[in-house]
């Protein structure tokens, strides 16, 4: 695997990973973002319906909690998890945790780190984690991590240099159990860094990290609600600074469009996309503009639309959803509101999707109203698409040095 | 309207259907319906898209599956977004975006299914709604109003339903009111050159009833006729003695649609009887509860023996989910929340339905008929012995013996 950088503007990555994956094959540019599934498929989505979307991530993320409680099945099966899921050709990255569902804190031990699945609780030591990975075979996974140091409101520096400690005897263990299996040896270990809210613990992990045969990094610990992160962006670059040039670096729990572009500015290279999944989950639609140089005539009219999009938004709306109890962005439209009823415009005009293709605002705001099944469907294939056009444009913005007008235009949908 | 007539033709009813083949020995015909969305092969399987959706899949995957004819019902839409809005969106097919053919029920059986909240009178259903509380009454007027505005390619009568369990003079009542509601709704129709109206033949379990039904709605001058008042608690053998009796008495060159009837056995059995379409939720609602519909029954995949079972549900199965996945896997995503699981699902049950339909056509064009349902019978039972009793007498009613 071959990280190699075009260009950093700003401390934005512009970049390709070659050689990538067990077959050594596939090639990926960055920044990006990884499918999110939920137990090895798309949410809402078939074969047939996910592949109608464009500009599919080359990567999809897995995780642990939902299938650590199948592994004697895959054990048995014997040919990885990408086959068992009907997604041979797709690169896997297996997280521990889903970033929608965190887990209850308090389960961490020097000895083992737990997930949640459907069946309950999930004790894996190094060994057994590592046996379970042996049963995935993923192309990626991140190492068995002890990420509970962000998750109370105040970080003691003992609990952050725990998390750090216990963190590194992990991996190392991981990486002596690797050494012993030709199967896992073709899977790339991602070293987690840790260290909760403490700059001091921050930086050791990040060096003693990077001194381990890892294949990348992810930054634990970032995700929480906007002015979380707000505090924890300085963090952030001084970790980043710290981590070799050459290897990817991953956050979890990160998703927003905002929220995306300040993390790429301080030299994260990939993210997860539960953030379209949340907007579906609620009966939303992303219309956020990421459409950077727009024709000079329209540029008016549209700061216009905008403006009135966001007049119209109750930003403070709070939607119960079954699996997120998050409140609606400025980003995305409810159209579970009455206004859309008689709506027989697209979700959004000049959206090459699916839905926006086929289907009407009208016609969502029915199956939403009637709680019909489609509803989910058609949602989170627009939202998806509109989510991976909004990661080409950053591409597309940084390649063209125009990263500031794009980051300009997120900043005004974002208030 | 008062001409005797035989069973075979009125000279002005618009003829939709083209038979292809017949059966030598049973009642079973192969066809095409012609309608205004294009050509449909019968027998045809149609599934249920109740509120303007085939509940997960979308319409390209409903396409893809070879489906061209489906359902949509009149009540439901009626309430939810209103006719008003459908006709807006220009018309059902143009809400929904669905390109075939659609048939709308009359909202007739939502007076059995609904009862309680329902009240019949020789005006119409005055129905309370379940969301707001409002009434509305559905009379034979408004039921063909609204599917006037839906636009679908056939459209039902209302019909006065009973459930089939009911005895006494309230099921020579219905049967009567549903002819006089017939003619009202013959009347009331606005758009018979783009819309076929079917009659829906009532009459319960009583075999004078419906023979008194089918005399007279026989003489009216529709495109098709629909067997109703059957497929609720009724006995198989009083169901299919009701359904012979029927497809005996309708005229050969109009399509005979038995509704609420889609257990494989049952089409399987129906078919030979005479009857052309079908429509039912069961495949849709059972993909929904974990179940997979197979050649032998169905596979509850929510159960433990499937966890590692790495087979797809049917290796002779074309659908996209056995080309896909395996049962482990299915079982796997059905116990979380991910409704793909259930979509996965939806997609193979519709497609063992019309491929099961299709593999009826062919058996029927290429005059094998017989042998494919004493094929059909032995891998659903093991063998023809072990068949249910009613079908056995059914096929032996025309001429088809499973041993």
């Amino acid at each position: 695997m071959k990280l190699s950088l075009t260009k950093v503007v700003n401390g934005c990555r512009l970049g390709k990973i070659k050689n990538l994956g067990k077959t050594g094959d596939h090639t990926m540019d960055i920044p990006a973002c990884l499918l999110y599934t939920k137990t090895g498929s798309a949410p809402h989505l078939t074969h047939q319906t996910l592949h109608t979307i464009h500009r599919l991530p080359a990567m999809a993320q897995l995780t642990l909690s939902s299938l650590a409680e199948h592994h004697e099945i895959l054990a048995d099966y014997k040919e990885g998890i990408g086959k068992f899921i009907g997604m041979p050709e797709s690169l896997l990255y297996c997280s521990l945790h889903d970033p929608v569902s965190p887990c209850p804190a308090g389960y961490v031990t020097n000895k083992s780190v737990s997930v949640w699945g459907v069946g309950g609780r999930v004790e894996m030591t190094a060994s057994k984690f590592m046996a379970i990975q042996q049963a995935l075979q993923p192309d990626w996974f991140q190492c068995l991590s002890d990420g509970e140091a962000s998750c109370e409101e105040a970080t003691s520096i003992k609990r952050a240099r725990k998390s750090v400690d216990r963190s590194l005897l992990f991996l190392d263990n991981c990486l002596r159990l690797q050494e012993e299996s030709e199967v896992l040896q073709k899977s790339t270990i991602i070293g987690v860094i840790e260290g909760g809210d403490v700059m001091e613990e921050r930086l050791r992990s990040a060096r003693e990290t990077a001194k381990r045969p890892v294949g990348g990094f992810l930054l634990d610990g970032f995700q929480g609600n906007p002015a979380t992160l707000e505090t924890r962006l300085y963090l952030l670059s001084s970790v980043t600074a710290e981590l070799p040039e050459d290897k990817p670096r991953l956050i979890c729990g990160v998703s927003r469009p905002d929220e995306v572009l300040e993390c790429i500015e301080r030299g994260v290279d990939l993210f997860e996309s539960f953030f379209p999944y949340q907007v579906t989950e609620r009966g939303c639609a992303l219309t956020f503009s990421f459409d950077y140089q727009p024709n000079p005539e329209e540029t008016l009219l549209q700061q216009n639309g905008i403006q009135e999009e966001i007049k119209y938004v109750d930003q403070t709306k709070k939607i119960k959803t079954t699996s997120c109890n998050q409140e609606m962005t400025s980003f995305e439209i409810n159209l579970k509101e009455k206004k859309y009823q008689e709506d027989f415009d697209p979700l959004v005009r000049g959206c090459s999707c699916y839905c926006c293709k086929n289907h009407t605002r009208a016609y969502i705001h029915h199956l939403l109203v009637t709680n019909e099944l489609l509803a989910g469907v058609l949602l989170m294939m627009h939202n998806f698409e509109h989510y991976f056009g909004f990661f080409h444009s950053i591409r597309e913005a940084l390649k063209s040095d125009r990263l500031a007008q794009l980051k300009e235009l997120i900043r005004r949908q974002a208030s | 309207m008062a001409s005797a007539v035989s069973p075979t033709s009125l000279e002005s009813a618009p003829r939709i259907m083209r038979l292809v083949a017949e059966c030598s020995r049973s009642r079973a015909r192969a066809g095409e319906l012609r309608l205004p969305h294009g050509p449909v092969a019968t027998p045809v399987f149609m599934p249920v898209g109740t509120q303007a959706t085939m509940k997960g899949i979308t319409a390209e995957q409903l396409d893809a599956l070879g489906c061209r004819i489906c359902l949509g019902n009149t009540y439901h839409l009626g309430l939810r977004p209103g006719p008003e809005l459908i006709q807006k969106a220009h018309g059902l097919h143009g809400f929904m975006n669905w390109p075939h053919n659609l048939l709308t029920d009359s909202g007739g059986f939502q007076m059995v299914s609904l009862v309680s909240l329902s009240e019949v009178t020789e005006e119409g259903v005055r129905f309370r709604s379940p969301y707001d509380g409002d009434e509305t009454l559905l009379s034979p007027e408004k039921s063909v109003e609204i599917q006037n505005a839906l636009g679908s390619d056939i459209i039902m009568q209302l019909d006065d339903v009973v459930s089939s369990t009911v005895t006494g003079p309230r099921v020579e009542e219905a049967m009567y009111r549903s002819i006089r509601w017939l003619d009202r709704c013959i009347a009331a129709h606005q758009r018979p050159d783009k819309q076929n109206l079917f009659a829906i033949i009532q009459g319960g379990l009583d075999a004078d009833l419906r023979a008194t039904c089918l005399e007279e709605m026989t003489k009216r001058d529709v495109p098709g006729f629909a067997i109703g008042g059957l497929s609720g608690g009724e006995s198989k053998g009083q169901f299919w003695r009701m359904v012979a009796l029927s497809t005996s008495r309708l005229p050969k060159d109009k399509p005979r649609y038995l509704m609420g009837v889609g257990y494989a056995t049952d089409l399987v059995v129906c078919v030979a009887l005479g009857c052309d379409m079908f429509d039912c939720v069961f495949p849709t609602r059972t993909a929904r509860f974990g179940s997979a519909l197979v050649p032998t029954g169905n596979l509850q995949l929510k159960k433990k023996q499937y966890e590692k079972d790495f087979r797809p549900i049917d290796s002779d199965c074309a659908c996209p989910t056995c080309q896909k996945h395996s049962r482990a896997f299915l079982h796997a995503l059905l116990h979380s929340d991910n409704t793909a699981a259930l979509h996965h699902l939806t997609v193979h049950n519709i497609a063992y339905q019309l491929q099961l339909m299709s593999a009826v056509r062919a058996s029927i064009v290429e005059k094998r008929f017989p042998d494919f349902v004493r094929d059909f019978m032995g891998t659903m039972y093991g063998d023809p012995t072990l068949c249910p009793t009613w079908a056995t007498e059914a096929l032996a009613s025309v001429g088809i013996t499973l041993s």
